[in-house]
């Protein structure tokens, strides 16, 4: 139980900027791999994966899920377990349904 | 019964009640409403997703998105965020001076941002692109701009935390409020860094 919510101390300023300075260069990475003439096939994998990398920095870091509660972390993967359960289905719908009255051209 | 019993956290005066885990409620609260929002953005993404090809006789994403324009709000978007630690640092290092700069410059910045999202929105109803041209407009407005009534609140938040620190009524004791007030901002940038890749860069790639 005490583990259920521990909590770690916050990081520093130092910390903060670094993370900071991460973000923008993966921004920039992004950016980079937009314009940049490669294929769609490995593109688009590597904008997901920098997203992701992103979300996460944020989230560990920024938000102190790394840090605070795992309740805490729980509480906003629910949400996101959720959100992405919502997307699967109408994607199944879609797929392996046809037209489903929201149909795609 | 062989685990002794936590004793019930006693927090500071004025720093609000707390679970019978020693966490706050406040905090609890926020991350509750954190947790429903994401379920919220994620069906309008998904939305969003489904009516992308349907773009009818208007525009759609590669002719109308500004890629270079949008980075820069992107980017200073990420820095806001930067901008809410620091100030959630400075408050809890009892520096209200460092505090009250950081959070107006991350208001400042949320702001720009939102400025931005306003001129796009009037550049793309000038090139064609209206609320109503076609399912792919619909639902790009829709989500983009719930992202800016969202981004529009957080502002607000701060800009209160930014008076009551001007006016006295924000010690140290409630550096709670400004946690909680930067998840929100938080949560407003990690959805805008999705909507970036998923809705800008992919489409128009």
């Amino acid at each position: 139980m005490a583990a259920e919510h521990e909590e770690r101390s916050h990081p520093s300023v130092g910390e903060y900027v670094e993370i900071g300075v991460i973000l923008a260069v993966v921004t920039a990475m992004e950016v980079a791999l937009f314009y940049a003439d490669l294929a769609r096939g490995f593109t688009v994998p590597a904008l997901v994966t920098l997203t992701i990398i992103k979300f996460a920095l944020v989230i560990l870091w920024f938000m102190h899920l790394r840090f605070d509660s795992r309740l805490f972390r729980r509480l906003f993967f629910v949400g996101i377990g959720l959100a992405l359960a919502v997307f699967g289905a109408v994607i199944a719908m879609m797929f392996l349904g046809g037209q489903t009255g929201v149909g795609v051209s | 019964m062989g685990e002794a019993t936590a004793a019930p956290v006693q927090p500071e005066p004025g720093e609000g009640h707390y679970t019978s885990l020693g966490l706050s409620n406040e905090k609890m609260a926020m991350w509750a409403l954190i947790g429903s929002e994401c379920l919220f953005f994620g069906a309008l993404i998904t939305t969003y997703l489904i009516y992308l090809p349907r773009t009818g006789a208007g525009p759609g994403p590669k002719e109308i998105f500004d890629i270079p324009f949008t980075s820069v709000s992107t980017f200073i978007l990420l820095m806001s965020s930067l901008g809410m630690v620091l100030a959630l640092a400075a408050i809890q290092a009892g520096d209200m001076r460092r505090f009250r700069i950081w959070v107006l410059a991350t208001a400042l910045m949320g702001s720009t941002f939102l400025a931005g999202q306003i001129y796009e929105f009037t550049a793309f109803v000038e090139e064609g692109m209206g609320l109503t041209t076609s399912p792919f407009s619909s639902a790009f407005y829709v989500l983009t701009g719930f992202h800016g009534v969202h981004v529009a609140g957080g502002i607000l938040m701060l800009l209160t935390l930014w008076s009551l620190s001007l006016m006295g009524r924000l010690p140290t004791s409630r550096a709670g409020a400004v946690e909680n007030v930067g998840l929100y901002w938080h949560f407003v940038d990690i959805v805008w860094i999705v909507i970036f890749t998923v809705i800008y860069l992919i489409p128009a790639e």
